[in-house]
């Protein structure tokens, strides 16, 4: 995982005249030394105090599918210590909060958001999420255009009960370039918004956009064969630069190779942008081609066409609810492609791509399912609850820490007024890492970016 | 399962001569005539405001409701359809949206809700182009959407032109009222189109005004006229022709502003041009002028759910904003919808505006003021009060059934009716999902499915 070492080891690099550090003398030959931080822009993300704190008598949905009623949640020191039913003894010295006739899940997950490099206001001098200056660069990375303070985080929050985001470039390039997966903690620098320990991801793009873009310049891609060719010449070099790499014999560093050499060694997992089954069909056909996996297919309204194919590939379908028509890749969509994909056994994620969005991924999951129970797929509320919990967490890389309500992760919950697939729900409290940053009750516990201080309205709390 | 009782009667709406429960019914029968049936045993909701009722009846004759409630007889003859289970609004109004203007919205040969190259801008008429067979309007339709203002968008001056109102029953004609309204943009959009400011925005929209008021003196009040414009004129004729319904107060002036201080200045034309007939569009700060707004009379058509600062004139965006202003006594409406932005969310954002009545210090609305949001009080805006959006006797028998609260997100319409004909529920995407039902191909491939 990458954070876990500090440095590459590398040998063979022009870099290797410096004196960088002793290390060289205690490896075998070739003689390694560090030559560049593998993570130079680390997570200085650190977790907020909170209480002992124990949610009872709510109706508990744990992010795995599971369902407890008359449930109760334990968080100490920031993690989840115990979750279970009603005989569950809560210790002493315990905050107690009444769940009854609530609901408690996981905190919500998106794996598709632009917040940040898209802030509001939605101005130019806003506009950082596409580097729409070449079709491939994988030597972006997302963090650097990121603004901690756009005001979406807040209402992500506290209308949405999302902790954890994937910030992703735009889709204008084939490869657009390192994603970054934040906590949706306010902080002063994005590297204390960092979730500690997430993988990088790397977002690619099919179809329409990347060959409009650069097909209206005059240059290639201008058409979908275009797409995957520049693709693959990448890859080529990719692997060609990582082969090199492992052997020590890089002569000069490439950001860009960078990137996809550890998508190659995986440590790096592709988020690929992609609508139509033939197209994903391909980009599955070019991973093998290639060596590398794709971690979750977004945008996917025609998953449901290939959900047998998406199975056998264990390979997540990010999808929209029912966004529909809005442009020609996206004309098949349905709204019973989550449901369709369910059935078929597939990785179901519901994303939103959009600063509004994120605020209702629940009641997103929710029209979901609702379109598959009316051609006869039953999904029970717990596993509609995974799509927006789990699922994404796997497809990041993250499960280990969030995701779901189990013993030592994370203290991410959401305290739901009411059944969280109702219109009528919202969030009641918000735990991050057991800290409550969200309360309904408490206007102290409701964040205001530096941006809308002083402005009227105020973030939506006057 | 109420499917048999349904499709009884939606054979017998189609025409089709089968004797009307025959076993239940008196025994002298006149044939019955198309567009007359009751739904019984459902939860009604009239769309005017008011809360739903259980138990309750609708009675359709002649393609009108003749009565909706609670204590309703049902008479001698009409078909019934029991709606166990099941709710009936009014068929659901967006006052403005794209419908019928393109097929993709990305596609720009089959869109046609802007021309930023057009000669002519007021003068445009979106009802000589609105297609009934555009395939959003039938994924609308299925959706409960029954009539909707069609509104051009603003590409080459501030006036984007005259929208239309139609009904999106299958197999149209569906415009039913064509040169409904005029729209302007007055806040950044209009600034931008303009020129590059407010200032000559309002610049431009008072010489309009002028232009067209001068015009209608010369021709007698009459749009279509021979009169000529000025040497001096800005508009050309047709802008200046299309304007004078607006500046005699015969055609609604729709005004888009969002931030505060253009709402205000939106309020000063109409005592300037006390003829027009103004609603404003956007209004996304106007919970802070929202007594202004109501004193004048201004109804407004607001989006439910907008609560970021999108832009410097919604700073103050909320999702109190409709609930504010509704308190307040404006006519507020949800919408309008465009491209993502589709009409069949209005359900689903309504109900939002419900959840938030249990938010300490917003503002939501109860359960009827959200449904009367986006079925009576869209209607109203579009003046067409009188005519559909709501179960109001004497009013367009637009019925849809719903398998639940149709504000929740988990619920759909079972059936729906405009001017008491049964609709299809059948769309691209519904076909698309029968056939992929289960992935794999058959003996054949999927496209002999």
């Amino acid at each position: 995982m990458i954070g876990q070492s500090a440095m590459h080891v590398l040998a063979g690099l022009a870099l290797l005249a410096a004196p960088v550090s002793g290390m060289a003398e205690s490896k075998s030959a070739p003689a390694a030394a560090p030559l560049w931080q593998e993570n130079p822009y680390p997570s200085t993300y650190k977790p907020y105090p909170g209480e002992p704190t124990a949610i009872v008598g709510a109706t508990v949905f744990d992010g795995t599918g599971g369902e407890i009623a008359n449930g109760t949640v334990l968080l100490k020191d920031g993690k989840v210590v115990a979750v279970g039913d009603a005989h569950l003894a809560v210790p002493d010295g315990y905050k107690r909060i009444d769940g009854t006739g609530k609901f408690v899940t996981p905190g919500v997950i998106d794996i598709h958001s632009h917040l940040g490099v898209y802030a509001s206001p939605a101005v130019p001098a806003h506009s950082d999420g596409n580097e729409a200056t070449s079709p491939t660069t994988p030597q972006v990375w997302a963090e650097h255009s990121v603004w901690p303070q756009d005001p979406g985080f807040s209402r992500a929050l506290t209308n949405g009960g999302v902790t954890t985001m994937q910030i992703l470039p735009g889709s204008a390039n084939l490869i657009g370039g390192r994603s970054v997966v934040l906590k949706n903690v306010y902080a002063r620098t994005v590297q204390a918004m960092k979730f500690p320990g997430a993988p990088y991801g790397m977002k690619m793009a099919c179809g329409e956009n990347p060959k409009r873009v650069y097909g209206s310049k005059g240059q290639m891609p201008s058409t979908r064969m275009g797409n995957l060719a520049v693709d693959r010449q990448m890859w080529i070099k990719a692997a060609e630069y990582r082969k090199k790499r492992a052997e020590g014999k890089l002569t000069d560093r490439d950001l860009a190779m960078d990137t996809m050499a550890d998508v190659l060694d995986g440590k790096i997992l592709v988020q690929n942008h992609c609508y139509r089954a033939d197209e994903m069909a391909q980009v599955i056909d070019m991973s093998k081609e290639f060596g590398y996996k794709v971690s979750a297919f977004h945008h996917a309204v025609e998953a449901y066409k290939i959900a047998d194919l998406l199975k056998a590939n264990g390979i997540c379908a990010a999808i929209w609810a029912d966004w529909w028509g809005f442009k020609m890749e996206a004309f098949d969509a349905i709204p019973e492609n989550a449901a369709l994909l369910a059935d078929a056994g597939a990785c179901v994620i519901i994303h939103s791509d959009d600063a509004n969005g994120i605020q209702r991924l629940n009641q997103e999951a929710a029209k979901a399912r609702a379109a598959g129970r009316r051609m006869g797929i039953q999904i029970p509320d717990g596993q509609v609850i995974r799509w927006i919990t789990l699922n994404p967490a796997q497809a990041l890389g993250i499960d280990k820490q969030t995701g779901s309500l189990a013993q030592g992760k994370m203290g991410d919950v959401v305290l739901w007024n009411g059944n969280p697939l109702s219109v009528y729900s919202r969030p009641e409290k918000v735990w991050i890492d057991g800290a409550l940053l969200f309360d309904l009750a408490d206007p102290k516990r409701r964040p205001v970016s530096d941006f809308e201080l002083g402005l009227p309205g105020e973030g939506d709390v006057k | 399962m109420k499917r048999t009782s349904l499709m009884l009667a939606a054979l017998l709406l189609a025409g089709t001569a089968l004797p009307a429960r025959a076993a239940d019914a008196p025994t002298v029968q006149a044939p019955v005539a198309a567009g007359d049936f009751a739904v019984t045993n459902a939860t009604v909701a009239i769309g005017d405001g008011s809360g739903p009722i259980a138990g309750g009846t609708v009675v359709v004759r002649g393609g009108k409701i003749v009565a909706a409630g609670k204590d309703v007889a049902v008479p001698a003859g009409v078909p019934v359809i029991d709606g166990t289970g099941k709710w009936v609004t009014p068929g659901l109004v967006t006052a403005m949206t794209d419908l019928g203007l393109l097929d993709v919205g990305a596609v720009d040969e089959s869109n046609d809700s802007s021309a930023a190259s057009a000669r002519f801008s007021a003068g445009l008429d979106v009802s000589l182009a609105v297609d009934p067979d555009a395939p959003p309007v039938a994924v609308s339709r299925a959706a409960g959407i029954t009539r909707a203002g069609i509104a051009p968008a603003a590409a080459n001056a501030i006036f984007a032109g005259q929208g239309a109102v139609i009904d999106l029953a299958e197999n149209g004609p569906a415009t039913m009222q064509p040169r409904a309204f005029q729209l302007v943009e007055l806040g950044e959009r209009g600034a931008d189109l303009a020129g590059g400011s407010r200032v000559a925005a309002q610049a431009l929209l008072r010489n309009a005004l002028r232009e067209a008021s001068d015009l209608a003196r010369r021709s007698g009040g009459k749009a279509a006229s021979d009169a000529g414009q000025p040497v001096d004129a800005l508009l050309t004729r047709v802008d200046a022709a299309a304007l004078v319904p607006v500046v005699t107060g015969k055609q609604p002036l729709f005004v888009h502003v969002e931030r505060a201080a253009d709402i205000r200045g939106v309020l000063a034309l109409g005592k300037q041009f006390p003829a027009l007939r103004l609603v404003i569009v956007g209004a996304g700060e106007g919970w802070r002028v929202a007594g202004e707004l109501a004193a004048a009379k201004v109804p407004v058509l607001a989006s439910a759910l907008a609560d970021l600062p999108g832009s410097f004139e919604t700073l103050a965006a909320t999702q109190s904003n409709v609930g504010r202003m509704t308190a307040a006594g404006v006519r507020v409406a949800i919408g309008g919808f465009y491209d993502l932005d589709q009409p069949r969310y209005a359900p689903q954002y309504a109900g939002n505006l419900v959840g938030l009545t249990r938010v300490p210090g917003a503002t939501g609305l109860s359960w009827g003021q959200a449904l009367a949001a986006i079925t009576s009080i869209p209607a109203e805006i579009l003046g067409e009060g009188a005519a559909f959006g709501s179960l109001k006797p004497g009013l367009a028998a637009d019925l849809v059934l719903w398998d639940g609260d149709p504000l929740e997100v988990s619920s759909s319409p079972v059936s729906i009716y405009i001017d008491g004909k049964p609709q299809s529920l059948v769309s691209h995407q519904s076909r698309l999902r029968q056939r992929y039902r289960h992935p794999g191909e058959g003996a054949l491939p999927k496209a002999y499915e």
